[in-house]
């Protein structure tokens, strides 16, 4: 297990036994930023050499992915677990976006491994980040017309939400930097990476465990909602990653990025689009459930199913 | 010391509705407004703000009687319903009426 895991497994015990240990607000909000810009700028310094040909159709089968995800989970919530269609919704939105902390790890498990990936994935991530949010709100809002969804004040919470305008800017500066001019901040936003993805896993971890009560409030249909679906969804991604042709590290990162949930831009989003969705139901199965389990045992289960799927398909 | 009489309406709330709620009190006649970032508990649950989408504020206005009411008003119909709301009213002393 990667050490970074450790961490996350201290807070999460830490909380579930009981432990009053928080980070202040402040480290919490400045960890989350220095994540999202030293994933944007590592990505961006990769992006440089890519040819917007092969880029560019891979970007819409990743947003295809983005929207085809709650398009599956839709259904299954409203018949399996028997919730209603704004609960649904916004359950298949949070499971159709994705959690970039779960990413980050999905990375370091890779790096470790001497495991080679796109690094211009992060251009996927910011891709797959808004399209399932969309598509939660529509099926949770289809034919009702008492409340029109207000989609301008919508799109710029989050196309301008601080995880899309980090990435993105951070991929800007890297492809406008370069190699030689990301030099000067290397030391900050290279080398201190996973020192500072493990500070936030503490942090992850004790409020992941904040949630233990909310999950045994909703039951075993939450439970296995939130580890079937990532499995679900990470089948569905490998698919989608061998045709649009990735290495085998890509495959990994693009199962992850379909498993996983959004615990950030998605609860915001929708607590303002689907007030009538209940928050505590999506948060204790993105945060409580889907995000341990991916980070724990989804990551290795979901590199051994893209070699299984790779040797199936005779790569 | 000369007061003059307000009324201080003080909605503690998700933090969700932040942009919402000083959108709406401006539209609505007030001045002004403040708000902190707290944490706490109800019937919804514990809000511990422990992280971004978990964060709880309390917006403080004042104001004449009629815009305070109006506003209270607007918030019991429009979010009340769905969302965490704790919402009082105070009667408050003033020193320069023509700020709120």
């Amino acid at each position: 297990m990667d050490v970074v895991v450790l961490f996350f497994l201290l807070g999460l015990g830490a909380r579930l036994a009981g432990s009053d240990l928080r980070l202040p607000e402040s480290l919490y909000e400045a960890l989350s930023i220095f994540l999202l810009l030293a994933i944007g700028i590592k990505g961006g310094v990769e992006l440089a050499g890519q040819p917007l040909a092969i880029v560019g159709p891979q970007a819409v089968a990743v947003i295809a992915l983005g929207i085809l995800i709650p398009l599956i989970a839709f259904p299954i919530l409203r018949s399996l677990g028997r919730l209603n269609r704004f609960d649904a919704g916004a359950l298949a939105a949070h499971y159709g976006s994705v959690s970039v902390v779960t990413f980050a790890v999905a990375i370091t498990f890779l790096t470790s491994r001497g495991i080679d990936y796109e690094a211009y994935f992060p251009v996927f991530v910011v891709m797959m980040e808004a399209p399932a949010i969309v598509v939660g709100i529509v099926l949770a809002r289809r034919g009702a017309t008492d409340k029109p969804v207000a989609w301008g004040a919508l799109a710029h919470e989050v196309l301008l939400g601080k995880s899309i305008v980090l990435l993105l800017g951070g991929l800007a500066i890297g492809w406008i930097a370069g190699p030689s001019g990301i030099v000067p901040v290397k030391a900050l936003f290279t080398d201190l990476f996973k020192g500072v993805l493990a500070l936030f896993l503490l942090e992850m971890g004790l409020v992941a465990g904040g949630r233990a009560g909310e999950i045994r409030r909703y039951g075993v249909f939450l439970v296995a909602f939130g580890i079937g679906m990532p499995v679900l969804s990470a089948a569905i991604g490998i698919a989608f990653a061998l045709a649009m042709g990735l290495s085998p590290g890509g495959i990994v990162l693009l199962a992850t990025l379909a498993a996983s949930a959004s615990y950030i831009a998605a609860p915001a989003a929708l607590r303002i689009a689907l007030p009538e969705a209940n928050p505590g139901l999506s948060i204790a199965a993105s945060l409580g459930i889907t995000f341990p389990f991916n980070i724990t045992l989804g990551i290795p289960l979901y590199s051994q199913m893209a070699g299984w799927a790779a040797a199936l398909g005779g790569h | 010391m000369q007061t003059h009489a307000k009324k201080l309406l003080v909605v503690i709330t998700e933090g969700a509705l932040e942009k919402l709620l000083a959108r709406d009190v401006r539209r609505l006649g007030a001045h002004g407004y403040t708000v902190s970032d707290v944490r706490g508990g109800g019937e919804r649950g514990e809000r511990a703000a422990d992280w971004e989408a978990d964060r709880s504020i309390r917006m403080e206005v004042i104001g004449d009687e009629a815009v305070i009411g109006t506003i209270a008003d607007h918030i019991l119909a429009t979010y009340c319903p769905n969302y965490a709301v704790s919402m009082y009213v105070a009667d408050c002393g003033v020193l320069r009426p023509h700020k709120f």
